[in-house]
């Protein structure tokens, strides 16, 4: 999605991976098989110090996890795994997000929520009340997959803040 | 509005599980290993391939009050295995709200001429295939991804190449041709026209393809990767050899690096034995699994 947008993109395995991209994005998965993986590659203090370095970071599902405070820790929020259900809870629904236009179709699943996140952190979008899409500096997580009902707009606004 | 179980939900799983392992687990204590060594999800059921081929007999359904055990153990997604055509014991998965269900061959079938109506469940399905026509008439049934069918419980790789280039081989022939053809394409794979008009122009699946039957090492695993496979499913490969643990972490590291020849070897190194194997070719017609589904 973020080629068809015009960027160029590399996949991150190892550290040596993350030299020179001017922005990382933390892609769904599965947060269990992404934290072993993370630790086997020795990925942890490499994707620390990106985010340190103030570049923009999209964080989606399982990558919102990873930024949490029981994972990469730069993130002051607590993710709850698999908050809606198992995968026959998976659902879809329009989202209202500051600074896009119209709704967001956003597909969730077998998603997270912030269970709890600290005063830096920004609440975008909730769902029965539980926060799914928020900000913190320039990291912006999102508990759901909008490049799966093609919606581009979400990467487009992580685009614009590439330098 | 919301949604539930709509087909980009259903699919949308497989698409998270992509560049992963999926491994055949019979208890909880294996599902604890395969989540600890990496796997994306685990698939329940009563014996593994290679047993069910020793021991012969009908192969049902897995006690429910084992997949419940293993969804308790694990927070991976827990898939499980119904027989071809037995859409009663679909709806019993549907109802322990495992995440995926398998219709598998590897099973005995229960009807020999209709596969289910995967359309009429909440819970996604995963179908195998040995060629394209296959594919996409599991696809055009309500499955929301596809392996490749390989032959299960031999440690035996060649069946999984042969259906996994025949189904890429196929994708690409239809896009050499013109919309007259693909009707005639259609016709010829016994498929859905609109199905083969959308691979003929989008040249893959429109569902996430996993590579299934016969992976029993690293290599393997790095193999199918290479010729197009989106990921894998490891059966009697990982809990029949003599370290699964080591075994499975290995596949799982030669399947994110499968393009990596250096990381490729050095997880293959020092693994001990791999499963008890057999040789495909030297099996009689009717011992043949894939040659169930229709």
């Amino acid at each position: 999605m973020l080629r068809d947008l015009g960027a160029q993109v590399r996949e991150v395995r190892v550290p040596a991976d993350l030299e020179g991209l001017d922005g990382l994005v933390m892609p769904g998965g599965e947060s269990t098989t992404m934290t072993l993986g993370i630790k086997r590659e020795g990925l942890g203090d490499p994707l620390r110090a990106f985010v340190r370095s103030g570049k923009p970071v999209l964080g989606t599902c399982a990558g919102m996890i990873m930024l949490d405070r029981e994972h990469l820790g730069v993130m002051d929020t607590l993710c709850r795994r698999n908050a809606f259900g198992r995968q026959i809870r998976s659902f879809e629904e329009d989202l209202t997000i500051p600074g896009i236009e119209g709704t967001v179709r956003a597909v969730f699943i077998r998603a997270p929520w912030l269970a709890e996140y600290g005063e830096a952190v920004e609440i975008l979008a909730s769902v029965d009340g539980h926060p799914v899409a928020a900000r913190q500096d320039n990291m912006l997580v999102i508990s759901f997959h909008p490049e799966i009902a093609g919606e581009t707009r979400v990467h487009e606004l992580f685009l614009t803040q590439l330098t | 509005m919301r949604d539930e179980a709509t087909f980009r939900v259903k699919a949308g799983l497989a698409e998270m599980l992509k560049g992963g392992v999926i491994m055949d687990v019979v208890d909880a204590e294996q599902a604890k290993i395969a989540e600890d060594s990496g796997a994306v999800a685990v698939m329940a059921l009563e014996r593994v391939p290679s047993d069910i081929r020793r021991d012969g007999g009908v192969a049902r359904m897995s006690d429910p009050a084992m997949i419940k055990g293993i969804q308790e153990a694990v927070t991976i997604p827990v898939m499980a295995k119904a027989r071809i055509g037995h859409f009663a014991e679909a709806q019993v998965l549907e109802a322990l709200e495992v995440d995926y269900i398998d219709e598998s061959e590897v099973l005995t079938p229960a009807d020999e001429a209709n596969h289910i109506d995967k359309w009429a469940f909440k819970v996604p399905f995963v179908c195998g295939a040995t060629h394209l026509g296959e594919a996409l008439r599991r696809i055009g049934e309500g499955a929301a991804m596809i392996r490749s069918k390989g032959e299960a419980g031999t440690g035996d790789i060649v069946e999984a190449v042969r259906h996994l280039r025949s189904i890429r081989g196929e994708i690409r022939r239809l896009g050499t041709l013109d919309d007259m053809e693909l009707a005639t394409a259609a016709k010829e794979l016994q498929s859905p026209l609109d199905l083969v008009r959308q691979v003929a122009a989008d040249q893959k699946l429109p569902v996430v393809l996993f590579c299934a039957g016969g992976i029993a090492t690293p290599a393997d695993a790095s193999l199918v990767m290479q010729l197009g496979a989106e990921g894998v499913f490891v059966g009697s490969g990982i809990f029949k050899s003599d370290n699964p643990a080591l075994r499975a972490a290995a596949i799982v590291e030669a399947t994110t690096h499968f393009r990596d020849a250096d990381r490729v070897a050095k997880a293959s190194e020092g693994l001990g034995s791999a499963m008890q194997s057999l040789e495909t070719r030297k099996l009689e017609e009717q011992q043949l699994l894939a040659n169930r589904g229709w």
